[in-house]
């Protein structure tokens, strides 16, 4: 019966509207690929039909370091699927709902012209499938998603990707194409609270993100994953926004977009800073790399890049151009404040004690990773000049000195390892127990003396305030 | 006080039905007649429910074999195709054998409501409707948990398997099980709201199961448990198997 209705639809548009009935010539199997990946450019010259088979799964994978999630999705990851068709062209489409869903799922694509997108014609119980059938009208980078009651929830939870409708005469030719998704989530749990986090429906509902991410977790696109290209590389960017509810504003520090396709349409914007790509809407970024040099991709509401891990990574090799820029090619300026809140004077929050010095070690780590490592570096080198190192650092034969300076902050001139420094760090809200973690793993790193702090020592160093 | 006589008069009526009931049955618990509003809808109407009798627990695997031993025809190599689709009871390794990929006190799933139905009928009794179900539903945890987190958590979390054994859990404060964290059910009239029949109601429904206009339909958009189980049912058809879903029976208050 839906496929009757889908049909009806089709038919109706085919009749209605002849200048679109292209002919269709053969069949192909969809590619679809994950994020970063891109399925390549379309070379064929006419319609054709378009199978694609998608399934939606429940799975639970990583958030974040020590995070874990039970995503819903299309495909097994998050966003979904990138599917890429040509304009005119028939897409037969197949939704398969995994036996262990617990839920019915469907898709609304975008690129759809018809009631509720394919939601209706795909509705799906768990252990089903469903077929129905588009024709793509309308070129452009759409956003598809789940649009089962309640559909906050199924977006909430990762059902969005990103489907290319190709204008007839193609896409100007980029050597490197990716497939980018911004989206939110909301757990019990503040950012970075260990173990599996449910979905928390309030902080949905009041639009209170714990976390921002692109392509489905913190880090998706940083270090190993970082996205790769080359000095002279032109490349293109699919940028979708699965929401549910913020808009993005999508920029990549050192870089200028030489063409933005607004909203994911025909508009052509050139030489842009920052692009809004909307919930639920796309952007399509073109850019030629000029020098080499890592490229960090944010939302520019900048708080989301640095405290709930709306940040992402474009690496660039080959031959630095010192005419394009002549300095450091790093991005310290914009990396002045870790991942927790730095405030001064207010309660800590209350952590469950490390039963051991490995637990606590292991705990200290992932603190490190959102609250120190902009500034102190992964590898605990620091920035020289600016932020002292934390590896093999002298500044550390002081424990009172060393807690004083996480709890307390610190300011003005100090030496390191006989290195000036005159800068400021914040005092960070972190518990006694989450200080000692912290810090146990810094002693325990980079060749330092493997010292122990315990929450009683930065209790006592809290009580009698800041060592000078 | 006056709750513990209500308590007590039920325990009494409780007691009077396993006398009445036939001797292998499971356990049936009053559910006092009242009305209620419907979660997930914009009818301002409470919807009045008469007194029935629901089973105490989702029918189990050891339930449904003896229900196969005594009905062939039900017995997973001879349904007849019409009545389940072809994943019916899946994961029993034979007709008159479910393990060991289930546990003999877990809810039987992976049947169609046409085999829920012929199960129920088997024993006297019969499917609730979605407004019985719902009714008995919103009666809260004897354990005082919340109910939307329970539920919520439940659909945030992969599917168990096996599942968990029926009884394990805090009942409701009328002494029911299970209605909530461990399966899906199946209802009567779990496709009302694709049917054409009343037309008001089917457009609320239809305005509330997908995209849209969902939230300013609905009498507590953020009644997000509702809304998963209104969407659950209309997605399935009669002859639909799921690993998640089972059944459990009701019978009128009168019929005995």
């Amino acid at each position: 019966m839906e496929f009757k209705k889908a049909f009806t639809i089709i038919l109706t548009c085919m009749l209605a509207a002849p200048a679109y009935a292209d002919k269709i010539k053969g069949e192909e199997q969809a590619v679809l690929t994950d994020a970063p990946e891109v399925p390549p450019p379309i070379k064929r010259k006419h319609a054709t039909k378009v199978i694609v088979n998608l399934e939606t799964k429940e799975v639970k994978m990583r958030l974040a370091d020590g995070v874990d999630y039970t995503f819903w999705t299309f495909g097994g990851k998050v966003p979904g699927k990138f599917i890429r068709v040509r304009e005119g062209d028939m897409v037969e489409f197949h939704l398969h709902n995994h036996p262990s869903s617990k839920l019915p799922h469907n898709i609304d694509l975008h690129a759809v012209t018809g009631p509720g997108g394919g939601a209706e014609g795909s509705f799906t119980a768990p252990g089903h499938s469903s077929t129905f059938s588009f024709k793509a009208l309308n070129p452009g980078l759409y956003v598809y998603h789940c649009a089962v009651a309640p559909v906050g929830m199924h977006v909430a939870n990762g059902m969005y990707g990103l489907i290319l409708v190709e204008p007839k005469a193609g896409l100007p030719r980029v050597d490197r194409e990716f497939y980018i998704m911004q989206s939110e989530f909301y757990t019990k749990g503040k950012y970075g609270a260990p173990g599996l986090q449910p979905f928390d429906m309030v902080k949905a509902v009041e639009e209170k993100a714990d976390y921002v991410v692109f392509n489905g977790s913190v880090g998706a696109l940083v270090g190993d994953k970082a996205l790769k290209a080359k000095v002279g590389d032109k490349v293109r960017l699919f940028v979708g926004n699965g929401g549910p509810n913020l808009i993005s504003s999508f920029h990549v520090i050192g870089e200028i977009f030489d063409k933005v396709y607004i909203e994911g349409g025909k508009l052509v914007n050139e030489n842009v800073q920052t692009t809004l790509v909307p919930a639920g809407g796309s952007a399509i970024v073109d850019f030629k790399l000029d020098t080499t040099g890592t490229y960090i991709l944010v939302d520019h509401s900048i708080f989301r890049a640095f405290n709930k891990g709306a940040l992402g990574m474009l690496q660039v090799a080959g031959e630095e151009d010192k005419k394009v820029y002549s300095g450091k090619t790093d991005d310290r300026i914009y990396l002045p404040e870790g991942g927790v809140i730095q405030d001064m004077g207010e309660p800590a929050p209350q952590v469950i004690p490390a039963k051991n010095i490995e637990e606590r070690i292991a705990r200290g780590k992932r603190i490190y990773e959102t609250s120190c490592f902009a500034c102190h570096q992964a590898d605990g080198n620091g920035l020289a000049g600016a932020f002292p190192p934390l590896a093999k650092s002298d500044y550390l034969n002081d424990k009172k000195k060393t807690i004083s300076a996480v709890i307390h902050g610190l300011e003005g001139p100090i030496k390191v390892n006989g290195k000036d420094y005159n800068s400021v760090m914040p005092a960070q809200v972190l518990s006694d127990e989450e200080v000692a973690n912290v810090l146990s793993y810094v002693y325990a790193s980079w060749g330092n003396k493997k010292t122990n702090v315990t929450p009683a020592e930065v209790k006592s160093v809290r009580a009698s305030g800041k060592v000078k | 006080m006056k709750h513990l006589g209500i308590q007590l008069k039920m325990l009494m009526l409780a007691i009077g039905m396993l006398f009445v009931t036939s001797a292998w049955a499971q356990k049936v618990i009053p559910v006092p007649k009242g009305s209620f509003q419907m979660p997930a809808l914009l009818d301002k109407e409470p919807r009045k429910v008469q007194a029935f009798m629901m089973d105490q627990h989702p029918v189990t695997n050891a339930e449904y074999l003896k229900f196969v031993r005594e009905n062939p025809e039900w017995r997973k190599s001879r349904v007849k195709k019409i009545f389940t689709d072809k994943n019916y009871l899946e994961y029993w390794q034979s007709d008159l054998n479910f393990g060991p990929l289930a546990k003999s006190q877990s809810p039987v799933v992976q049947v169609s409501w046409y085999a829920a139905r012929a199960f129920c009928e088997s024993v006297g009794k019969r499917l609730a409707t979605i407004d019985e179900w719902e009714y008995a539903a919103q009666f809260p945890f004897k354990d005082k948990s919340d109910m939307k987190t329970v539920i919520l958590e439940w659909y945030g979390a992969n599917t168990e398997w096996p599942l968990p054994l029926v009884m394990k859990r805090s009942p409701n404060t009328l002494g029911i099980y299970d209605l909530h964290g461990v399966i899906w059910e199946w209802v009567e009239d779990f496709n009302s709201s694709m049917v054409t029949g009343e037309s008001r109601s089917d457009v609320a429904l239809d305005r509330n199961l997908f995209c849209g206009g969902g939230a300013a339909n609905a009498a507590d958009p953020s009644d997000y448990a509702a809304f998963m189980r209104f969407a659950f049912r209309s997605s399935l058809q009669a002859k639909y198997t799921v690993r998640n879903l089972g059944f459990r029976c009701v019978q009128d208050k009168e019929s005995r």
